[in-house]
């Protein structure tokens, strides 16, 4: 990114937030929407930003892979889930959660390199629908694995994040605007783990040769890069970061098998933030939350309520029509 | 070769196919009992509870008194996976002319059985679940569902909070929260005229399913709205996330109420401390302390207590299992009673049973459950048999009932099941029957 | 032997464009329809017409949909579940409030209801491609179903959003709708609706529009330069397989289950129906119907074939394993045969010509 585009991002932020507010002001002045006061604006706008990072956390795996190898992986919510319950799991048989944590990122890898193996080798330079479906496949599998090997309870995953609601900003706002610590902690560890894996890919050997497979799988295997073990590595990233977004989720919501489910959450933030892009993951679940909680909070129930799941779907169909290729995608080029 | 061996494997799955779509029928003689199960998917953790209840107390009933006058219960399981269409599936994998009824434990699955039960002539037991106004008899003869509706339960509830804010909800704010399904809608109308003739202010709060997503209508909940009491129907994961969520935004849990399926253990437990005070409905105690209960150690545990509370013994969801089991016993045995004791009876036969079931105090006693829950009566006019609902509170550790006893005003309730069934009769084509 | 075309001259353009040139095909496929009509009804079972035979039919119809739009015009479409919502409330509004008009009016009207609603969701596609597009299709996934769900004219202003299917006769005195439908006769107008509609669709994508359809999918940036419009092939692509899904939703309301609330239709739905066409093979009519069959027959057998080997086992256990045998089978037939159980079928048959003496 160069200035040019943090200058607009800059300057456009702001107006887009202060617009929109202006916009539902208008409409509850109109009498269309129940109610309209900036504090709560804001507080809205400041937790959909938070529940956004939680999304983002969930889309950087289908980024990473996607990126690397092409493929759509629709199981990295079940991926999510699995590192969740087996470091439940671990906890549960008496770990200390690093020691649990560690132990669960060894078996994410674990389930990584089977997943290459098995899976995702025989259908090398299949159409990518193909591969789309058998991430599927793997899904299903995944959920029946787990619940045959972890029981189907809701358990509960504590490492000791503190949960309690925090006010912040009293002094400009009547009461202050509440947020949740916890939350604000995820964001933190969401921020760490953008950072970690861009150094990642930005200074080592490892993360050269993953861009380069990234922008072309043939030149990269003619220059000597070996693909599968790139593959492999990719995969275990993204499993790592599926234990990081299973932590965050599974200490949130606890522990159960509709937290796979969270992959529908996070299809949004990609198409908005474009498939292969890592920023494009986090600055479109930071839109992509505060969109959908500003809607639900203010517009949805003057329409009925649960709107957020088809809004964020919307919202993401509507940014790609002004731009097919995401906010931060690759520009598509096509020749006959 | 590839070829070859794959065509081998085609023809013997299609041998295989062939040999297993056929269900296996059941040996054993005695009155049958199809149970449909949830052991599996999202709603597992609420699902087995209930269904290990109903097995224990059918095995409590062949072991300790060899059957119904000697007609043993056999049962065969299938699991939905709270799942609509597999619902179907497996009733139409398990029903015979001899089944005793079917208990789809789902209000989605309930509405889809509904016309076939009534068809194939299957008593269909609804408990506190499934088509409200099925409680009209002459419009659904074979949908039974004692002792309480979702529409006495909106009903109860609103008495509840009336008597905790001193009799008048003039000016109050009550918001629900429900799961936005064929289940969660059922108690809005009865909110919406309770709302009018209290004067209370209602707001309405629909959560998509699986309902992991409670953000939004927890801020506007705790920071917006700001209602006086919370009521909830809620169902699996989405109740522990509300109560989380709650917590979160500092609402007070002791004004927070939820219905009978959002009032159980792993409602609450995945919450941690910030469930403690949290409310709910019941229509059966909590807790270990009954004579059936003490029957199921003795006869299906061989006494270890500690094995049985693994299996979630004395916990609320295993004791509705007791429950809504011991319900369907009896009706069988009322059923032998008019039909011929000691005779495996006919679903069409077992439903008279049904309709004149009457459980007094004595009854229940008898049972082993003085206390556990309040007389049932049903008539052919009235499937709901008039039960009564408690409030059951959390405090950290285990249920406790915390109220009396509150009987659902049900005057306004029947005119609006009468009015709901009658509407559905037009629809179908179905003359309603003659009670007398 | 028995399967050779030697000796099978066609003398007009007709007889060689034929939808079953060979022989043993056309005569093969009348004898599988009798032995369908005639025969089944008779012999299987309750449970067989019922919960396997008629959502079968069901779905093949919905796979026939998505594969025009998937297979044929190579648009990735993840809203199934949302159209046939669409077919399933659009019949039921339309058969409550003219009860007079015959069901199978009813079904071809709502048919064409979700048409124009799939023309509508489709309008993305003439800039999105490829996944975005597919998960922009989601975008109607959703909204459909919240639509129908959170409006209660949809349903009749039923408390709990729950439809219901009225009875209807298709001829006098023979009810194909609701629970007094008997599930023979629920199964016979299926199978005679369902093969028309496939005969429709098999005609229509070897027509003028079928080809320009096959043109877009297989490059359509070349398709606009030999003179296809993208816009009206796309969007016709839409139509009718919204057409043909929507059709298949209101069957699954008023044939199958009898009574269905809009979460009937979520997103598993969609992913159930590109399953079909992914393992019965894109770009094939004839995969649909395998495909169809596959997976509704999968599940059941393996859990029917689960408590037959073992009557004890519990059903929790029975329905995990099921989950994992599904997911792993699935990946294992994209990796044996990605091109689906048509491709399987096409190769057997070439086997078939050369036996017993291959070369």
């Amino acid at each position: 990114m160069n200035l040019r585009t943090i200058a607009i991002w800059a300057v456009s932020v702001p107006l887009v937030i202060a617009a929109l507010g202006f916009f539902h002001q208008a409409l509850a002045a109109a009498g269309w929407i129940a109610f309209f006061t900036w504090p709560f604006y804001f507080e809205v706008i400041l937790n959909g930003l938070l529940q956004g990072v939680m999304y983002s956390l969930v889309a950087l795996g289908f980024v990473l892979i996607f990126k690397a190898s092409g493929i759509f992986n629709f199981a990295q919510g079940s991926l999510v889930l699995f590192a969740a319950l087996t470091m439940v799991g671990l906890i549960e048989m008496g770990l200390p959660w690093p020691l649990a944590f560690v132990a669960t990122a060894v078996v994410m890898v674990g389930v990584a390199i089977a997943v290459e193996r098995v899976v995702l080798r025989p259908l090398v330079n299949q159409p990518h629908i193909i591969l789309f479906m058998a991430t599927i496949g793997i899904f299903y599998f995944m959920d029946g694995f787990g619940q045959t090997l972890w029981g189907s309870d809701v358990k509960v995953l504590d490492i000791g994040i503190p949960k309690d609601p925090i006010f912040i900003l009293g002094g400009v706002f009547e009461g202050g605007l509440l947020v949740q610590s916890f939350d604000v902690i995820a964001a933190l560890c969401g921020a760490l783990l953008v950072a970690v894996l861009a150094v990642f890919f930005q200074y080592t050997r490892i993360g050269r040769a993953l861009r380069a497979v990234a922008d072309d799988h043939q030149a990269a295997l003619s220059v000597g890069i070996p693909l599968k073990t790139i593959w492999a590595i990719v995969w275990s990233v993204a499993g790592i970061v599926a234990l990081v977004a299973g932590i965050m989720w599974g200490g949130k919501l606890g522990v159960q098998f509709t937290l796979a489910l969270i992959a529908l959450k996070a299809l949004p933030v990609l198409i908005l933030g474009g498939f292969t892009s890592i920023p494009g993951a986090i600055i479109g679940g930071l839109i992509i939350g505060a969109g959908e909680q500003v809607a639900e909070n203010f517009v949805g129930a003057a329409i009925g309520g649960a709107i957020q799941d088809w809004f964020a779907y919307m919202l993401a169909m509507v940014f790609l029509l002004f731009r097919p290729q995401g906010l931060f995608g690759e520009k598509i080029i096509e020749r006959v | 070769m590839r070829f070859k061996s794959l065509c081998v494997a085609a023809a013997g799955a299609a041998l295989l196919a062939t040999a297993a779509v056929q269900p296996a029928a059941a040996q054993e003689e005695g009155q049958y009992i199809p149970l449909l199960v949830y052991k599996s998917g999202p709603y597992a953790p609420n699902g087995i509870p209930i269904a290990t209840g109903w097995e224990d107390y059918l095995k409590l009933i062949n072991e300790r008194d060899g059957g119904v006058n000697g007609v043993k219960l056999v049962w065969e399981e299938c699991d939905t996976g709270y799942n609509n269409d597999r619902g179907v599936e497996c009733y139409e994998r398990l029903k015979r002319p001899t089944a005793a009824g079917v208990q789809p434990l789902s209000t989605g699955i309930t509405y889809a059985l509904i016309d076939r039960a009534t068809q194939d002539k299957i008593p269909l037991f609804t408990s506190g679940y499934g088509r409200t106004s099925a409680a009209y008899g002459p419009v659904f003869p074979y949908v039974f569902s004692a002792p309480l509706t979702y529409w006495s339960g909106a009903d109860v509830i609103v008495q509840y909070i009336k008597e905790q804010e001193g009799g008048s909800l003039d000016g109050k704010k009550i918001a629900l929260v429900y799961h936005d399904s064929a289940y969660g809608k059922e108690p809005i109308p009865t909110l919406e005229r309770l709302a009018e003739e209290e004067g209370f202010e209602l707001f309405l709060f629909p959560v998509a399913h699986p309902g992991l997503e409670q953000k939004a209508t927890w801020l506007q909940i705790g920071r917006q709205v700001r209602p006086d009491y919370v009521a909830m129907w809620g169902w699996g994961v989405m109740n522990s996330t509300a109560v989380k969520e709650a917590a979160a935004v500092g609402f007070p849990m002791d004004r927070f109420i939820g219905i009978w399926w959002s009032g159980s253990e792993p409602d609450v437990v995945p919450a941690g401390a910030d469930a403690n005070g949290y409310k709910a409905l019941s229509f059966h105690a909590p807790g270990e302390d009954y004579p059936v209960l003490q029957d199921v150690v003795e006869h299906v545990y061989g006494g270890d207590v500690e094995a049985a509370r693994e299996n979630a013994w004395g916990q609320v969801l295993y004791n509705r299992g007791i429950f809504l089991m011991a319900m369907q016993v009896e009706a069988i045995r009322r059923a032998q009673e008019i039909h011929g004791e000691g005779q495996v009876l006919t679903g069409e036969q077992i439903r008279d049973g049904w309709e004149s079931l009457e459980l007094t105090e004595d009854d229940l006693a008898a049972l082993g459950m003085a206390g556990f829950t309040k007389p049932v009566k049903i008539t052919c006019e009235d499937h709901e048999g008039g039960g009564q609902a408690f409030v059951q509170q959390w405090d950290g550790e285990s249920w406790n009932i915390v109220s009396d006893w509150y009987m659902p005003n049900r005057e306004p309730l029947k005119a609006a099941y009468r009015e709901d069934a009658l509407a559905y009769a037009a629809e179908k084509g179905i003359t309603p029957r003659e009670c007398n | 032997m028995l399967y050779r075309e030697a000796g099978q001259f066609k003398t007009s353009y007709a007889a060689d464009q034929s939808l079953f040139p060979i022989a043993q095909d056309k005569w093969g496929v009348v004898l599988l329809l009798a032995v369908a009509l005639f025969a089944v009804p008779f012999m299987a079972s309750e449970y067989m017409l019922s919960s396997i035979l008629i959502p079968f039919l069901v779905f093949s119809l919905a796979a026939i949909g998505l594969n025009i739009l998937t297979g044929y015009c190579g648009q990735l479409s993840l809203g199934t579940g949302g159209f046939m919502a669409c077919g399933a409330f659009f019949a039921y509004k339309l058969t409550t409030a003219f009860p007079e008009v015959h069901i199978v009016v009813v079904f071809l009207l709502s048919g064409f209801g979700t048409a124009l609603v799939g023309i509508l969701f489709g309008i993305p596609s003439l800039r999105i491609k490829g996944f975005y597009l597919a998960v922009a299709t989601l975008a109607a996934q959703f909204f459909l179903i919240w639509v129908f769900n959170k409006f209660g004219w949809w349903t009749n202003y039923s408390p709990s959003g729950v439809i219901s299917a009225p009875p209807r006769e298709v001829v006098p005195g023979v009810v194909v709708t609701g629970a007094s439908g008997t599930p023979e006769a629920k199964y016979v107008f299926l199978l005679v609706f369902v093969a028309i509609l496939a005969l429709l669709a098999k005609n229509l994508v070897r027509s003028r529009i079928g080809r320009s359809w096959m043109a877009i999918r297989d490059m359509d940036i070349a398709a606009e330069i030999i003179g296809i419009r993208p816009m009206f092939a796309k969007l016709s692509a839409f139509a009718v397989s919204s057409f043909f899904i929507g059709i298949a939703g209101a069957l699954w309301a008023f044939c199958y289950t009898g009574s269905v609330e809009a979460l009937a239709f979520e997103i598993n739905r969609s992913f159930q129906v590109l399953f079909m066409i992914i393992i019965g093979g894109l770009g094939s009519i004839m995969g649909s119907f395998m495909g169809a069959a596959f997976i509704v027959l999968l599940p059941l057998v393996l859990n029917n074939g689960m408590l037959w080997i073992d009557p004890t086992i519990s059903v929790a256990l029975v329905a995990h394993i099921e989950f994992m045998i599904f997911g792993a089978l699935i990946v294992f037939f994209l990796i044996v045969e990605p091109h689906g159980l048509a491709r399987l079928w096409q190769l057997a048959k070439e086997k078939l010509r050369l036996w017993p003496f291959p070369y």
